[in-house]
This record gives structure tokens, C-alpha cells and sequence, in this order.
């Protein structure tokens, strides 16, 4: 006998959310809100709340009671660790992860915000934005909380004010806007009094925005598994017989298919899927085709491979990279302090080993959000890490795959868990860096003080002979950038002007080597670029800058930096068909398949010049008639 | 994945598999109740076409219904699982009860020190319960891999960090894990699997005729154990028991729920929460915290 879904909805959907806020934002009142008008609470919860409310003297509802946990913690009347609360509406089921906002307990706000798909950060509305927020929003964003929500709570202090709402949301915003955080919600709220929790506020009829609740029945689930890489971290084997053998683990990421060829890791031997397997309601085992990320599989491969613990099976065209040294950020919860040497043991999926810690390349101070000197790492600090493995693991960058970039560290004597870590891209795309770093140096700059030179630049050309200059070469992957300014460099050398190609891909393997693919990111490999090209020029040499360089605000800014009248702008005006079709380096092919995310032409647009010095078709001549054009309006 | 109950039923498979890959002498308590009936298949789910790679222990007072040794017995031999059955037999020989020790105390000696003992005797390194989080307020901060000292005890102010799904299960001699794969299931999460897979459990969850005792709000089966106060007259009510314990200490509640289906339209409607039946939470003002700090489940 089944019941209709409406009456017992055996399918429903489960969002796992967190909270942060401090011990007086009224978080916990939020929660006991949430949990009060969801009809969540039970009637012997709400006569002991009643019962406890009294005892502590508060006339309204103590909500807060409801979520603050044991005997110890409420007689200091704060949380001190990780909570989990259970409720349900109609439309979904929700695990909601508390942890309290005290300041020295990073650890459990990382902790709380590690499986969570939406966080809520509260701020109170009479005290603004303070050092503990920007702390709420930077671990919310180090941990890549898809979805956020900012409730602006006890809005009934401020008389429902917009101006302090709007004034808030500037506040957070202004520091906000450096951390690339998950999708933003801003929401003014009254906890106490349930205004913008489950229901519409009559005193705030100046927001039309949703509700808290709103926003966690519809923001979507599981936004935090990657559906692109496939990768099976295989915990244990099961073969019960000798006709029988199979290996049990959770697709962490992708999508594994029946037939489909995998890379079994490390040995990097290649298998296809068997079969799927799972145990039927009627107690036979059941085959299937498919399975999507988070689903814990039994796979039979079609040939007898050394598949256990640790290895991981993966697509055979995707495969993660290997490193026996690695860079990542790591969040210590232990109150010894740990300084370059320790060694500890390592937990990366199924995968352990042991690894060392090899230098401190900074610190992130929380609160002001500021990069410090590196060194050693106490209880509850962030900091960018090298370690070194003594295995070398198979991984992929936390930014892209949450479960195969992050690990646990554990201390080899007491086994306790000590720190956590969040692997950086192989490319050194270093996010806090490149954000933080830069705001600050930003800073500083305005201090600096530059002297003139006593040597001029006109003196150095008019000893040279040359007014320098720089070639911008600007187009598609495979436009032929870089063998028309392999050329173009041959041949102006060979008329005796001092000249030095600056390709693209050869400063992203050494200066800027910490920068990836984000739009933030190319104005950065841009504007870098552009600064070493002017100091080339400034010594009297000639440079030929090949690189894809898509957007054309950022060309702009390389043509401010290295001055108009050297600046020459050379547009490689090919059809991305073409392009496509020499694909030299297989780079389309692998973009077409999704492995290169935000590749110019297929997940990232091109923005053609609108008034280059020249416009080269390199589909229709050959590169000495390109040279030949440049060193004619040279 | 398709559902809630898909994803629950993932994460619960994943960490049975962590348990048999990081631990040498893994026991699951098994108690005979509804969640240890889908902790059951769960176990199952994992090693299929295997067996359950280790053993289940009940850890038993002598004060359980009759149905349950029945369900017990039935259930493992069909699930072809080892069955280890512990009782503390000095104290039951002394002739421990609630009724002239106290609840407290009873359960110290029948169930807790039971337990210890029969974890000590199988070296466990290990053990995993039905435990879940949404049950009671101590429980939601219970760690899916939760330590245990040399003792067996719990230190809430001292638990591991637990991040992502990453389980860690490192301990030194004597120490031990307490592994719990239902952490984020709750009361109806477990009534609509059942529905859905089909699992079999005990029939005293099914509304039927009793005779019970009704002190204060709560029900109390009749029993030879419970002692009838000369105010106290049985009666004979339509009512079922929403968690299964020892005989003397749990509660039933008035029900017409006699099927599964209804049991969970009943849930959805129920304004009492699920521990509220068991009078043994009630001895104490937090007494669940004090109980698994020395080492009850």
C-alpha cells in the first residue's frame, strides 16, 4: 500500500545549509524562528522552551534555547560547537548546520560551512558591518558556499529603516566584492518578531524581495558536486565469492556510466564498467546504467585490474593531475602551534599519506582581510601552505571540485584531527593572493614615491637608433599569434633592431603563473604584461606581445600603461572555425568536452578591436605576407 | 541524486564502507528498533552480493517485550548476520531493576556497563549504532566518527572536527570509535525508507488493543515486571510505541496507526517529539549528555 505524494512525498529534495553570525546577531533566534514557524518544534520542546524561557527571565520566546545545545554550554549561555538540526516543510527537507560566532572558532564555522549548499550570515542591523562579518563572508567564500543569504536582523531596533538596510548591504559589498563569494541574497529581518523569516513583513513594505524561507525552499540543491569530472574514489573491494568482484565507492564528482572506459588511479591502467550492482528490495542484486555524483556505488569492471583502497577510477579523458607537491590553504584547529617541518599524516578521499609542511607563504587575517607574513600557524589561523607527500596524490583544485581538492591533516602521535586543507590550482591560481595581495599593495602604492630618472628614455632610443615599440598580437587560440611574432622577431632582429618576443603561455609558466582564466584574472595577466612590455621599452627595446588578451577594456589598459604613441595594436582576424580546425595544442577539443572551462571562443567570449593598426587574415596569407604588412607600418 | 532518501541512503552506504576499511574489529549494535532495522539493510546495501562484514551485538537488560527476542532471532537469520547476545549477568543475577534502583542507575549497570564490558571482551575498535542526530539536543552535536577514551567515555567539549565526508578514524590502543551512518536520517526519513525498501519491523510499532497503565501522560505496557500501585487500575487501549526499549521504561502512545503508510501520516501530524515516550531521558535535567559521556550509546 502506497499514499499519494502529496501525503507522503517519498521524493522530496535536501538542502543542507549554514549559519554564521556572532553570539548576539540573534542567530539562534533566527533558527528557533525558522524551526517555530515551520511548525518544526514539537509540543514537549515548546512547553520545555516555555518552561526555560521563564527561567531565564525573558518575557518573549527564548528561540535561542531551542538550538543551544548542552548542560555546560547553557550555563554559559553560548554554543561552542558544531549543532545539527533537522526540519521539513512541504516542499523540502533541511539540514541545518549551527555553529556559533564566537570569534576564536573558525574551525566550526569552516566545519558547518564544508558540506553546506547555502549559509546564512547575520549581521545585527543597530551595529553594521563589523571585523567578525568580513570574517563570516571570507570563510563562507574560502569554503565555496555556493549560495548566500545576508539577513540584516533586528531591523525592529532600527524602526525598519531603509536607509540602514541599504547602508549595510554598501558596507558588506565593499569588501564583499574582493572575496568572489557564492550567489548573494540581501534580506532585512526581524528574528524576534518572525518579520522576512517564513513570512512577509507589514512594517518593511519597502523590500519586495523573498523571504529566508523563500530562498531555502528554491535555491537549488546539491549546487556544490561537480557534474563534469568523473571520479570514483574507491573505498573498499567486495568480491564474497571468485565469480564475484566489485569495488564499493561514492561517485564524488561526474556522472559513471555503464561501458564507459575509466583510468583506474594510481596505476593508471584502463578498465570499462561492467556492470553497477546494487541489492533490490526483493534481495536479489539489481543492475542499473547509471550514476550521478553523490551516489555510492558497487562497480565491475570488465577486466582484472590492482583496483583497492585509494585508488580512484576517472575518465580516460579527464584525468586529474598527479603532484607529490602542492599548494593549498589550510585552516588549523589545534591549539599547538605548528611551524615548517611538522609532518602529519594526510586524508584526501580514500586516499592517505604523509606529508609535510614545508613553508608558510602568508597568512589571511580574517577580520581585516589583509595578507601577513608567513612563519608558523595557531589555533583557528588561515594560511597559504606547501606540502610535500611522500606519495604522490591525484588531485583537482578545491575551486573546481570540492571533494577531490580538499583533505584533513591529522597529528601522527594523539590522531586528532588538526588542520584542513583546500588545494590551489596547479596554475597557481591563487585566489586570496591575487585579491587580497593586490587590494593591498594597492594601498601601499599610494605611498610610494617615484624619483625621475637621470637617464632619459629619448637618450637611450637616440643611442639605439630605434624608437621601441610594442606589438600587441591579439586573437583567437590558434590565430597564429605566436608564429607570426616568432617570425616578425626573426626578421626585425635581422635588421639589427633590438627586439624580445613576450609570449602569452611563457609568462603564464613564470610571472604570472599564480593567474588563471577568470575575466579578473586575465585583466591581471594583461595588465602585467603590459607593464613588463613598457619596461622593455623604456630600456629602448621592441616587444612582441602575443597572447589572447579577449576583452577590450583590458587592451585599452595595456595601451594606457605602455603609452599611446608606442602601442601597436595587431588584430589576427580568423573565423573560430578555422581556428578550431588547426586546434594545434587539442585545446578546442578538450573545451568542446567541458574540460577547460572559460576558454576564449567556447565558454568565454572574444571581443574583436574596433580600431586595430592592422587587421591580419591569417586564413588567407601566409605568415611572410603578415610580417611583411607589420614592417610596413612599423 | 533522485531524492532525499537516495542521498541519505549514499552517505549512510559510504560511511559503512569507511568503518570496515579503517577498522580492524568493527561490531554494530544492534537493538532490535526500527533504526537498527534500516541500519540493517543499510550494512547489507554495502557488501552486497557480500555478507555483513562483521558482527551485530545486543546488548540485552532481560527487560525487552517478548517480540523483540522473537524479531531478533527471525531478522538476523534471515539476514544471515553473526548475532552476539551480551548481558550483564551479575547484575541481572542481583536482581537489577527500575522500579527499586532508579532508572538511572538501571540503565547504568544493564545498559551502559553491558556495553562497555561486551566492547572491552570483543577488543572493538568500533562500534556502530542507529544513533541520529535529529533525536536529542546532546545527539546533534555527535560526530559521525564519534571518540571514545580508554573508557569508553565522551568529551563533547573535545570532539574532532569532522569536514566534508572525510571520516577520520585513527585511534590508539584502547581507544575507540563510535560510528554512527544514520546521523542525518530522521524519525520519518526512517519511516518512508522502510516503506520504500520494504523492511520488515517489530509489530509492537503497529496500533493494536493493549493494556496499559497510564501514569502521569504516559502509557505503560502491563507487564509481570511493573509493579501495579494499589490507586492503579490497567486499561485497555488502541495504542503503539514509538520507540522500543526495555518493557518497564517505555511508553506507548494512543494510535490508530496500524500500517506503515499510516504510521508516517500520523508523524506528520504529531505534535510530541520522538524521546518524549522513553521515560529514562526524563530522570535527569540533560540526562542523555551525562549518559553518553560515560559511555551509553
Amino acid at each position: 500500500m502506497l499514499l499519494s505524494d502529496s501525503a507522503s512525498p517519498l521524493r522530496q529534495e535536501l538542502l543542507c545549509f549554514s549559519t554564521a553570525g556572532s553570539v548576539d546577531d540573534g542567530k539562534s533566534t533566527l533558527l528557533g524562528r525558522l524551526l517555530y514557524d515551520t511548525g518544526a518544534l514539537f509540543d514537549d520542546q515548546l512547553s520545555s522552551l516555555q518552561a526555560r524561557s521563564k527561567r531565564n527571565t525573558s518575557s518573549l520566546l527564548d528561540f535561542a534555547l531551542v538550538t543551544d545545545g548542552l548542560k555546560a554550554e547553557q550555563e554559559q549561555g553560548i554554543t561552542i560547537d558544531v549543532a545539527y538540526r533537522y526540519f521539513s516543510t512541504l516542499k523540502r527537507r533541511f539540514i541545518l548546520v549551527d555553529s556559533p560566532g564566537h570569534e576564536q572558532y573558525t574551525r566550526n564555522m569552516a566545519t558547518a560551512a564544508s558540506n553546506a549548499e547555502l549559509t546564512i550570515i547575520l549581521i545585527d542591523a543597530s551595529k553594521g558591518v563589523l571585523p567578525q562579518t568580513k570574517r563570516h563572508a571570507f570563510i563562507s567564500a574560502l569554503m565555496r558556499v555556493p549560495r548566500v543569504i545576508v539577513a540584516v536582523n533586528k531591523m525592529d531596533l532600527v524602526d525598519y529603516r531603509q536607509e540602514v538596510f541599504d547602508q549595510i548591504n554598501k558596507d558588506f559589498l565593499a569588501f564583499a566584492n574582493h572575496l568572489n563569494l557564492g550567489m548573494l541574497s540581501f534580506i532585512p529581518i526581524s528574528a524576534l518578531h518572525g518579520d522576512n523569516v517564513a513570512v512577509n513583513s507589514r512594517k518593511m513594505p519597502w523590500y519586495q524581495g523573498s523571504t529566508v524561507l523563500e530562498i531555502l525552499e528554491t535555491a537549488p540543491v546539491e549546487s556544490d558536486l561537480n557534474q563534469l569530472d568523473l571520479r570514483v574514489p574507491i573505498q573498499c573491494t567486495i568480491n564474497p565469492s571468485a565469480t564475484f568482484r566489485g569495488y564499493g565507492g561514492k561517485v564524488c564528482s561526474g556522472v559513471l556510466r555503464v561501458g564507459c572506459e575509466v583510468t583506474v588511479l594510481p596505476s593508471q591502467t584502463k578498465a570499462r564498467i561492467h556492470q553497477l550492482v546494487q541489492l533490490g528490495i526483493d534481495g536479489t542484486m539489481q543492475q542499473y546504467e547509471q550514476a550521478c555524483a553523490g551516489k555510492s556505488v558497487t562497480v565491475v569492471l570488465d577486466r582484472h585490474l590492482d583496483v583497492g583502497r585509494g585508488s580512484i577510477l576517472v575518465d580516460s579523458n579527464n584525468i586529474p593531475e598527479t603532484r607529490s607537491e602542492l599548494d593549498a590553504m589550510i585552516i588549523w584547529m589545534s591549539a599547538d602551534h605548528v611551524d615548517a617541518g611538522l609532518t602529519l599524516l594526510l586524508k584526501h578521499a580514500s586516499f592517505d599519506s604523509k606529508v609535510i609542511l614545508q613553508n608558510c607563504k602568508y597568512k589571511i587575517d580574517c577580520s581585516s582581510l589583509k595578507c601577513l607574513p608567513g612563519g608558523g600557524m595557531q589555533l583557528n589561523e588561515i594560511a597559504r601552505w606547501t606540502i610535500k607527500s611522500t606519495k604522490p596524490m591525484w588531485i583537482d583544485p578545491y575551486e573546481r571540485n570540492r571533494a577531490m581538492g580538499s583533505f584533513i591533516l591529522i597529528d601522527p602521535i594523539s590522531y586528532n584531527t588538526v588542520g584542513a586543507g583546500m588545494i590551489i590550482d596547479s596554475l597557481g591560481n591563487d585566489y586570496w593572493a591575487n585579491q587580497l595581495l593586490r587590494r593591498q599593495s594597492a594601498e601601499q602604492a599610494r605611498n610610494l614615491h617615484i624619483d625621475t630618472k637621470l637617464v632619459e628614455q629619448a637618450e637611450r632610443e637616440e643611442l639605439s637608433g630605434v624608437r621601441a615599440k610594442t606589438y600587441w598580437l591579439t586573437g583567437l587560440s590558434g590565430s597564429g599569434k605566436s608564429s607570426i611574432a616568432r617570425a616578425l622577431e626573426r626578421a626585425l632582429f635581422d635588421k639589427k633592431i633590438p627586439i624580445f618576443h613576450l609570449d602569452g603561455d611563457y609568462l603564464r609558466s613564470g610571472l604570472n603563473r599564480d593567474l588563471g582564466f577568470s575575466i579578473e584574472d586575465r585583466g591581471e595577466n594583461v595588465r602585467r604584461t603590459a607593464e613588463v612590455a613598457k619596461l622593455f621599452n623604456e630600456a629602448g627595446m621592441s616587444v612582441i606581445c602575443s597572447l589572447v588578451s579577449p576583452f577590450r577594456r583590458d587592451r585599452a589598459a595595456a595601451r594606457s600603461i605602455i603609452g599611446s604613441e608606442r602601442f601597436v595594436e595587431i588584430y589576427l582576424d580568423v573565423p573560430l572555425q578555422v581556428c578550431e580546425a588547426r586546434d594545434p595544442h587539442g585545446l578546442y577539443k578538450k573545451a568542446r568536452k567541458g574540460e577547460i572551462p572559460e576558454f576564449t571562443g567556447i565558454g568565454s567570449p572574444y571581443e574583436p578591436p574596433l580600431n586595430p593598426a592592422l587587421k591580419l587574415d591569417t586564413a588567407n596569407s601566409t605568415i611572410t605576407e603578415c610580417v611583411a604588412r607589420i614592417i610596413a607600418i612599423s | 541524486m533522485e531524492s532525499h532518501l537516495d542521498r541519505l541512503e549514499a552517505e549512510s552506504i559510504y560511511i559503512f564502507r569507511e568503518i570496515v576499511a579503517q577498522f580492524a574489529r568493527p561490531i554494530m549494535l544492534y537493538s532490535v528498533g526500527k533504526d537498527s532495522s534500516v541500519l540493517l539493510r543499510l550494512a547489507q546495501k554495502a557488501f552486497a552480493p557480500g555478507k555483513i562484514p562483521f558482527p551485530l551485538l545486543h546488548i540485552d537488560t532481560g527487560f525487552k517485550f517478548p517480540e523483540m527476542y522473537e524479531f531478533r532471532d527471525e531478522t538476523c537469520r534471515t539476514a544471515g548476520a553473526e548475532l552476539i547476545v551480551y548481558r550483564n549477568e551479575r547484575a541481572i543475577a542481583d536482581g537489577a531493576n527500575p522500579f527499586e534502583l532508579g532508572t538511572e542507575h538501571c540503565c547504568r549497570l544493564l545498559k551502559t556497563q553491558a556495553l562497555l564490558e561486551a566492547l572491552r571482551l570483543h577488543k572493538v575498535d568500533a562500534a556502530i549504532g542507529g544513533a541520529r542526530r535529529e533525536e536529542e539536543r546532546s545527539r546533534a552535536k555527535e560526530r559521525v566518527f564519534s571518540f571514545r577514551d580508554q573508557f569508553g567515555q565522551w568529551e563533547p567539549r573535545n570532539q574532532r572536527p569532522e569536514l566534508w565526508s572525510l571520516l577520520n578514524g585513527k585511534v590508539r590502543l584502547g581507544e575507540s570509535i563510535r560510528a554512527f551512518p544514520l546521523s542525518n536520517w530522521t524519525e520519518i526519513d526512517i519511516w518512508e525508507y522502510i516503506l520504500r525498501e520494504r523492511i520488515p519491523v517489530a509489530s509492537l510499532y503497529f496500533s493494536r488493543i493493549r493494556q496499559v497503565l497510564q501514569r502521569g501522560n504516559m502509557l505503560i505496557p502491563i507487564t509481570s515486571f511493573a509493579p501495579l500501585k494499589s490507586n492503579e487500575s490497567p486499561v485497555a487501549l488502541r495504542c503503539r510505541f514509538r520507540t522500543l526499549g526495555c518493557m518497564p521504561c517505555t511508553g506507548a502512545v494512543v494510535s490508530e496507526a496500524d500500517t506503515v503508510p499510516k504510521i508516517i501520516a500520523e508523524l506528520q501530524d504529531t505534535r510530541v517529539s520522538e524521546r518524549k515516550t522513553r521515560v529514562i531521558d526524563y530522570d535527569q535535567d540533560a540526562s542523555m549528555e551525562l549518559k553518553k559521556r560515560e559511555g551509553y550509546f
